[in-house]
């Protein structure tokens, strides 16, 4: 287990390195009209030149690159170019919000994923062709589409939830859940259809199994049978879907937050890449890998501790 | 965002069967959503003759105005026409969606086509790039390359293809790894054909239907990102599309919020039918596949049960046997509302203290008899006639469909008990074997959790486990086969239950370790003084440790009795048959002499 962990810790050492070279060369080639950006329209072209050697526009991409490289490993992602927040700092700030609202919606997606997915295969019937369908159209509409309805429809209209804004938990405990609650609903409507799909059709399989069988002639309780002898062997293939998921979860998170005006990465992505603030950027994309690199590790942990033989091998 | 279809083609790799387009025409939701989709691309198509106006003129005059005579839908907060921006959207947003459709299908088709016919190290490396982009975030790269290029909505959309590729390349691939082996294309290769006709003919074939329901799955995807970047800004805002026209009314939707709903609903209904489409066409595959499948139902007139033979009469007075079953029928529900009977009539008795064996063939119905008993049949099945008394209690009245679960339950563990055939696959891999022996002990026997260790240490030695504390810490997949089934019998006694039912419990197992365990099963019946049922088809097995034996073909009993009296003088046909082929297997005559080990 823990030499399956380190090979898969070193794979995606190097998917971050693959992957920040590859935005950087991207980068560079759209890196001409930044110093004008930044000096705004009636600079002259010395103040340009100026401009362009201070950040070191001027260098060829090897040396920037690798400048930029001796400073990620320590750390150091440099500072933005507009506003000249350390990156590091920048991202620090608005990760609380981020991982609230993305971790949030992968655990509720995960126990609602369960439930539904129980109630589905064990129930059949309408309930089954229920959670199918809610499942198809979770999984199908956008996650910003959903977001949108509920803005308008109980923040805008209803005035239930608060439209935009983040109250820390620090402050205000119950403003804290108003203002997370609808962001996470609308990640969760996406996230929990392909878990819930997944759970359900592991567990007809699983519930076929002779083990089942076996221990229901036992005289163990049906409820102890289902939630934790089947749930536990259907259990990690659901986690696996989750866990691709939460890629997709990243990159849904920056336009929930846009729409709810929530001081996370997202907003910083969206900003930096419009100005071409590549150090921020950069930090951005560094930030994303990372976090799906954890994830995935966090998934392969849970797994090798419900599967004992992935744990031995 | 919805990426994860691409991370996760459960698309089935199946053939296209001519009945699919029969069976889809059957999906009222498929059909609509069909439509909804072709209306949305005819529309898209006649924009130019439809729109009222020019998509990009703004009125100045009326901006932000509401549905009239002169603006159907209204106006945005530019003056511009919904109605006709919303038809010149759908053109440009339809085109864009299916070019990161054809981009992920040129990609990923032909590598996956490669890496699965040939393998190799093309077939390494590209799973190595399949599995980074897999786990590069869609919108993060998108951001990062509009950064780079500028907004464009067609450049966006090719790099997404690209992202969207391993989709396509692992369906192909792995439908492409399982006909290769088949032996009809082994056939055309020995025949001299050319690779690339092989792939053309034989492969693509194989593949052509789940790419069309990945198309449809891709399709709704790439819309979703696309509108999800306008939404954010992103997009050119020249160039109408849904999610520009989204962008624009959710900046003025404290105004009129009326403007959000018809980009919502374009992008909603046309990802959603695409999805709906997707599934219907993946169901209608899969059915086709699974109809030949079924096997032949014996179909069966609702007659009264027949009479079968019936050495084991029963009467439906409260007896003193341990266990009595009167005339059961168990049958299947068949596609087609017929029903195939698998127990047709069977009615037999257990006392205290007896062993009875239940041989036959397989299919004979013997298992679903004993599983009946049990009450473990599966979901599908339904008693058809006939009643069950485990001592005074009947699990099955005549007339009831189903087992009672409420009855047997109470019954199970102490009652009643079970030895299953596989050793291995009847042991859950995720919990420890201490653990699957105490855990039934603490509920059923309402002991203490040390008590119940204490006991499950002191069964494992009962059943001839030379190190008890090392087997009680294992997981099932750290023990033999032989070792399993000897934890299956100690959970099966652990509660010394009245009745102990064995199905085929030697069967899986080596012929040395086969006699032991018949010994231990014939000691712990004795000593704990049970009824016992072995369902097997070994006349061995019968004659070494049986006192009765009933003997089932197709579903029915052909012959019961005593054990000496069967073997020695059968009566039907049947019985003969298979004490002869049991015999001229591997067993001696001397098996005829009860007592003496097989």
């Amino acid at each position: 287990m823990l030499i399956f962990l380190l090979r898969r810790l070193v794979a995606g050492i190097l998917l971050l390195f693959v992957i920040s070279t590859i935005t950087y060369v991207l980068l560079y080639f759209s890196s001409d009209g930044i110093a004008q950006n930044i000096l705004g329209e009636f600079a002259t072209p010395e103040q340009i030149a100026l401009k362009q050697a201070e950040l070191g526009l001027d260098q060829p991409l090897p040396v920037r690159y690798f400048e930029w490289l001796g400073g990620a490993i320590t750390g150091d992602f440099g500072r933005s170019w507009f506003n000249s927040e350390p990156v590091v700092t920048a991202l620090f700030n608005r990760l609380p919000v981020t991982l609230t609202i993305v971790l949030g919606a992968l655990v509720i997606a995960a126990v609602l994923a369960a439930l539904l997915g129980v109630a589905a295969a064990i129930k059949r019937g309408w309930i089954d062709r229920a959670v199918q369908l809610l499942s198809l159209a979770g999984d199908a509409l956008p996650s910003f589409v959903v977001a949108i309805v509920l803005v308008t429809s109980l923040a805008i209209q209803a005035k239930i939830f608060p439209a935009t804004g983040f109250v820390p938990f620090s402050d205000n405990p119950a403003l804290w859940l108003m203002s997370i609650a609808l962001p996470i609903t609308a990640l969760v409507f996406q996230l929990v259809a392909q878990a819930a799909q997944q759970f359900r059709s592991a567990i007809i399989d699983v519930r076929r199994r002779d083990f089942v069988r076996t221990l229901r002639s036992r005289g163990l309780p049906e409820r102890e049978v289902v939630f934790k002898h089947v749930l536990r062997s259907a259990a990690p293939a659901a986690l696996t879907i989750l866990s691709l998921q939460f890629v997709g979860l990243l990159g849904g998170s920056v336009i929930i937050e846009q729409i709810f005006a929530l001081p996370g990465v997202g907003p910083l992505a969206v900003l930096s890449t419009t100005q071409g603030d590549i150090p921020v950027v950069m930090g951005v994309v560094v930030y994303t890998v990372i976090m799906v690199i954890l994830v995935n590790l966090v998934v392969d942990l849970v797994n090798g501790w419900l599967n004992p033989k992935v744990r031995v091998s | 965002m919805s990426e994860a279809i691409v991370q996760n083609p459960q698309v089935p790799a199946v053939v296209a069967r001519s009945g699919v387009v029969k069976r889809l025409a059957k999906n009222p939701l498929a059909i609509l959503a069909l439509l909804l989709l072709a209306g949305t691309v005819v529309a898209s198509f006649l924009a130019p003759v439809l729109a009222t106006h020019d998509p990009n003129f703004g009125d100045l005059q009326a901006v932000l105005a509401g549905p009239s005579a002169e603006h159907i839908l209204g106006t945005d907060s530019l003056g511009r026409d919904v109605f006709s921006r919303l038809l010149f959207a759908s053109q440009v947003t339809l085109a864009a969606a299916a070019l990161a459709a054809v981009v992920a299908i040129a990609i990923g088709v032909p590598a996956g086509l490669l890496a699965g016919y040939h393998g190799g190290w093309f077939d390494g490396s590209a799973n190595w790039v399949t599995n980074m982009l897999m786990s590069l975030p869609g919108i993060i790269v998108l951001l990062a390359v509009r950064a780079a290029t500028g907004p464009s909505v067609w450049i966006s959309m090719l790099v997404f293809g690209v992202l969207l590729a391993p989709s396509f390349y692992r369906l192909t691939r792995t439908a492409v790894k399982s006909v290769r082996n088949e032996l009809y294309v082994d056939a055309a290769r020995v025949s001299g054909l050319s690779d690339t006709r092989i792939m053309s003919r034989h492969i693509f074939s194989v593949v052509r239907a789940p790419i069309i329901i990945q198309t449809a799955n891709v399709a709704g995807v790439a819309i979703a990102i696309q509108s999800g970047l306008e939404f954010l800004g992103l997009g050119d805002p020249l160039v109408p599309t849904w999610g520009v026209m989204l962008s624009d009314a959710f900046r003025n939707v404290y105004l009129t919020p009326l403007l959000l709903v018809w980009p919502a609903l374009a992008i909603a209904i046309t990802t959603v039918c695409l999805a709906i489409l997707g599934n219907a066409l993946r169901d209608s595959l899969e059915d086709g596949q699974k109809v030949p499948r079924v096997r032949k139902p014996r179909l069966e007139a609702s007659a009264p049960a027949p009479s079968a033979v019936t050495t084991d009469t029963a009467t439906n007075a409260v007896s003193d046997h341990l266990l009595v079953v009167d005339g059961l029928r168990i049958g299947y529900p068949q596609a087609g509302g017929t029903m195939k009977t698998v127990v047709d009539g069977v009615s037999l008795h257990v006392d205290r203290g007896e062993v009875l064996g239940i041989v036959g063939e397989s299919g004979s119905g013997k298992s679903q008899t004993a599983f009946a008993i049990l009450g473990l049949l599966p979901d599908t099945a339904e008693i058809l006639g006939g009643g069950i008394t485990i001592g005074s209690t009947r699990t099955v009245t005549p007339g009831s469909r189903q087992v009672s679960q409420a009855r047997i339950a109470a019954l199970r563990g102490k009652g009643i008990a079970y030895i299953p055939q596989e050793p291995m696959s009847n042991l859950d891999p995720a919990f420890t074997i201490g653990y699957q022996l105490v855990r039934p002990m603490v509920k059923v026997l309402g002991i203490s959790k040390a008590e119940a260790r204490r006991r499950a240490l002191e069964l494992l030695v009962t059943v001839g486990i030379v190190n008890p504390q090392r087997t009680f810490d294992a997981y099932p997949h750290e023990i033999s086969g032989g070792m399993a089934q000897r934890v299956l019998i100690a959970g099966a006694v652990s509660c010394e239950p009245d009745l102990l039912i064995a199905d085929e419990p030697t069967t899986a197992l080596d012929v040395t370790v086969q006699a032991e365990v018949l010994d231990l099963l014939r000691d712990l019946q004795k000593r704990l003084g049970m009824g016992m049922i072995i369902v097997t088809h070994n006349f061995g097995v019968v004659s070494d440790i049986c006192d009765r034996v009933v003997v089932m073909k197709d579903g029915t009993l052909a012959e019961g009795g005593d054990v000496r009296t069967i073997l020695r003088a059968p009566q039907h046909d049947y019985t003969r048959q298979l004490l002869a082929s049991t015999l001229e297997g591997k067993l001696p005559m001397s098996m005829l002499t009860t007592g003496t080990k097989a």
